[in-house]
């Protein structure tokens, strides 16, 4: 290992202070850090760290995602060999044609998303952050399966660029980047992004294909041909990443189980989301309002929006208190835009993007009651001074 | 009237090298050493000069801003040598030491028949006000104020800290002594904080308000008990002195004599044995290290491992230390350290390593970062650690935001940056939380006085 070590140390003399390529310090450092945890000690404060980072943090996350992305990948080729092919496939060709479809998507994320990252890295001279590894895993997810790879790029660009880097970088954007991508792709692409075509890989090449997500076709007053065990365990068209709940769930367990994830964002938007559920239950006057509160939480971007997207800690609110009354909302929102808005069915990415602008201020008057509690005691004590 | 303080948040930091309940003495030093680094925010006015004569508890220089605060000579002897350093700041006086001290003799006095006056100028005169601290700003008492309260924690929940029962056992008469000489100087109470399970030796000590504190560190700092039990307001003034401290004013009443020594705790698992010690403050650091340690790449701290100051091996106790850790430097690579549930060696607070598996199991942590440090991405963390009412998080933005109303608003007088030193060690981002909060204060001190 000694020689390894000599030997990276040796590549990276060029990037030293003073030295030729200094300026492309954090790019070689950033990939130097994968290798090893670096030999800094402290300088100030505490002599001692904890062993956590954001590097392993951001890991952990990764980690997380890995059952859904791996259902995902199998799902894309299922749904393409049912609906189009039509004929019963091995686990190996179905597995093979969702990685053939999906894997490019995520090459094309990672390459554009970190390929800013180290660009504004090198530019503003700091070192690279890791939180672009779990949204350039993220994108791809909450994409439909053909999206052009095109299009994912530019939405990844515009995601880092606008939705990050323009407001200071990793820890200061406001949106979650990669709800900010699939915003984007959803607005900029419209006809990639939702409709009967698009959820199930090659289907525009033939005529006839049931390829609507469950929640279009509602919206459009059809009838529900899948079961709620197969909306629970994902055989159903969807975003690549979001149709098995069951392995989501299995995210969810590793998110909170190291806490890395919130699990009070996480329980508030359940509860939020079925109440809202049943209440529309009670009044039932369409197709969406009657649609099962148990099939609401399985169905569509719901579970992996709270567990995957809600949960980051930089767009949440960051306050205990706050996090609850967020999740409580964005739960409320998503069932209600899924039952008015027939033209959006897909409301958790909308309700988290609109809560993301709200928890600032949620945070705010949850630090409020603390200052206020300061100052009441401040006055009392100044009364019993006077007295 | 007393109360019991009771904890939930914080962090239990299991270290392996804890002090045996031993006591040794140290051979004598041949030079002593007084920097004026340990007293944060002091500019010296030098009263001796390099080849003076100076006796024990002999005034060698004073605070410029508070000229009645005074510092004095720990050891009789000669001063070796006033080293300076950038623009001419004094960074230490080194006295070398006579083979047996003469100490400058005061006259033996009982507090409880002295005015608040009286004890005061007895405590400036003879060099023992710079143990008394002030809260806010964590800077020694301003002389002019009458504080709301007195505060003295003799439960010490750092890391392989002194135990303070231990090492107090046979000094509990001057004790009571120098709690005697501090309730004349408050309006208020002397708030004294024991440790809640067990029998405490300091059951029987009078003329103080008693309080059992239960729960994992920080609840041995004094600022997370004042927050308990009389949290500051703005514009008031709160004092703290540690017991060691409290044990040597009350010895200065008894005997008529500044006696500087103390015993201290070497600790860490680079410590070959680690037990007390009886050591003069500010003496050298190789006398009570030296042929003790087991490895050659260490950290020697004089203090604690979350809020100790490094010290050189050729360096000098401090003049608070009642504990010196020796930890092994952690200047080393640690292949794929980063990965989740990797370097079980490593002990994290969060629950993506292995610790929280093994609550029992001791750590030899090194100094080692243990990452890079980043933008401020994970919520949640420095409130798991930080027991009072406080946001630390909004407070340190504020801080770095120079943005004084709301650090006032959030509650940076009730804060001092050891209570900031979990937060420090368990931040994902690693961020220098104590060091922000230090320069906040000072930023305060200048802004609002």
């Amino acid at each position: 290992m000694k020689f390894l070590r000599d030997k990276i140390d040796q590549i990276k003399k060029p990037f030293e202070k003073g030295r030729k390529f200094e300026k492309f310090a954090p790019a070689i450092n950033a990939l130097d850090t994968f290798l090893y945890v670096p030999n800094h000690t402290t300088k100030h404060g505490a002599h001692i760290r904890d062993a956590v980072d954001l590097k392993r943090t951001m890991i952990t996350v990764v980690l997380a995602l890995v059952p859904a992305l791996l259902f995902g990948i199998y799902n894309a080729g299922y749904q393409h060999f049912i609906q189009i092919e039509g004929s019963d496939m091995s686990f190996g060709n179905l597995f093979f044609h969702g990685l053939w479809k999906v894997l490019p998507m995520i090459i094309v994320s990672y390459a554009v998303g970190l390929g800013i990252e180290f660009a504004f890295a090198i530019f503003r001279g700091h070192e690279v952050n890791e939180g672009y590894l779990v949204s350039g895993l993220l994108i791809p997810m909450v994409m439909p399966v053909d999206l052009p790879l095109w299009m994912l790029a530019i939405a990844v660009a515009f995601a880092v660029v606008i939705g990050k880097e323009a407001f200071g970088g990793t820890g200061m954007n406001i949106f979650n980047p990669a709800l900010l991508a699939r915003a984007f792709a959803f607005f900029a692409y419209p006809t990639f992004m939702s409709g009967d075509k698009i959820w199930v890989s090659d289907a525009s090449t033939i005529d006839g294909v049931s390829g609507e997500t469950i929640l279009g076709s509602l919206a459009q007053g059809k009838e529900v041909a899948y079961s709620t065990m197969d909306m629970f365990l994902g055989f159903i068209p969807g975003s690549i990443g979001e149709t098995s709940t069951l392995a989501i769930l299995i995210g969810a367990f590793i998110l909170i189980a190291t806490g890395v994830g919130s699990w009070k964002i996480m329980v508030s938007g359940v509860i939020g989301a079925a109440l809202t559920a049943l209440m529309f239950n009670a009044v039932g006057l369409t197709a969406l309002m009657n649609f099962d509160w148990m099939n609401h939480l399985v169905v569509g971007g719901f579970a992996f929006g709270i567990v995957f997207m809600a949960t980051d800690p930089v767009s949440a609110a960051q306050t205990d208190k706050g996090k609850i009354i967020y999740g409580l909302l964005i739960g409320f929102f998503s069932i209600l835009i899924r039952v008015f808005n027939p033209a959006y069915p897909e409301g958790v990415m909308l309700a988290i993007l609109l809560m993301n602008t709200l928890a600032p201020t949620i945070d705010y008057f949850v630090v409020n009651g603390n200052i206020a509690k300061r100052k009441k005691r401040l006055a009392k004590s100044k009364q019993l001074k006077s007295a | 009237m007393s109360k019991d303080i009771r904890i939930k948040k914080g962090l239990d930091l299991k270290l392996k090298g804890e002090a045996a309940h031993k006591v040794a003495q140290v051979t004598r030093s041949k030079v002593y050493a007084v920097k004026p680094s340990d007293f944060h925010g002091v500019t010296p006015k030098m009263v001796v000069k390099e080849g003076d004569n100076v006796k024990a508890g002999e005034v060698i220089f004073f605070s410029k801003s508070d000229e009645k605060v005074k510092f004095v000579a720990p050891v009789s002897g000669k001063i070796q040598e006033i080293k300076r350093g950038e623009k001419r700041v004094i960074l230490e006086i080194l006295i070398a030491a006579d083979s047996q001290d003469v100490f400058v003799e005061h006259s033996k006095k009982n507090p409880n028949d002295l005015s608040t006056e009286e004890v005061k100028a007895h405590l400036l005169a003879s060099g023992c006000w710079p143990f008394i601290n002030q809260r806010p700003y964590d800077v020694i008492a301003n002389s002019a104020d009458t504080p709301k309260a007195i505060f003295i924690s003799a439960y010490a929940t750092a890391p392989l800290a002194a135990d303070v029962e231990f090492v107090l056992e046979n000094k509990l008469e001057a004790f009571q002594v120098g709690i005697d000489a501090l309730a004349k100087l408050t309006s208020g109470k002397v708030h004294l904080s024991v440790k809640g399970k067990g029998k405490s030796i300091f059951k029987d000590v009078k003329g103080v308000s008693m309080h059992q504190v239960y729960g994992p560190h920080p609840a041995g700092n004094v600022g997370v008990q004042i927050a308990k039990i009389s949290p500051i307001n703005a514009g008031e003034r709160v004092w703290t002195v540690t017991p060691q401290d409290v044990a040597i004013i009350g010895e200065l009443f008894l005997t008529g004599k500044y006696n500087a020594t103390r015993t201290v705790a070497l600790v860490g698992s680079e410590v070959k044995e680690a037990q007390y010690y009886n050591v003069i403050s500010g003496a050298a650091i190789e006398d009570l290290v030296g042929g003790k340690i087991a490895g050659d790449n260490v950290r020697i701290i004089s203090g604690d491992v979350l809020t100790g100051a490094k010290v050189k091996m050729d360096g000098n106790l401090g003049f608070y230390s009642n504990t010196v850790t020796v930890i092994p430097e952690g200047n080393t690579y640690r292949m794929f350290g980063w990965m989740p549930f990797a370097s079980p060696s490593v002990h994290s607070a969060s629950r993506t390593g292995l610790s929280w598996l093994m609550p029992g199991k001791k750590y030899a942590p090194n100094t080692n970062l243990n990452g890079e440090e980043r933008a401020l991405v994970v919520t949640g963390e420095m409130e798991a650690v930080m027991p009072m009412d406080i946001f630390p998080m909004q407070l340190l933005k504020a801080c770095l935001a120079s943005d004084i109303d709301k650090m006032e608003n959030l509650g940076i007088y009730e804060v001092a940056p050891e209570d900031f030193a979990l937060i420090d060690y368990t931040n994902t981002s690693k961020l220098e939380a104590q060091q922000i909060i230090r320069e906040a204060l000072d930023l305060m001190i200048k802004e609002v006085g």
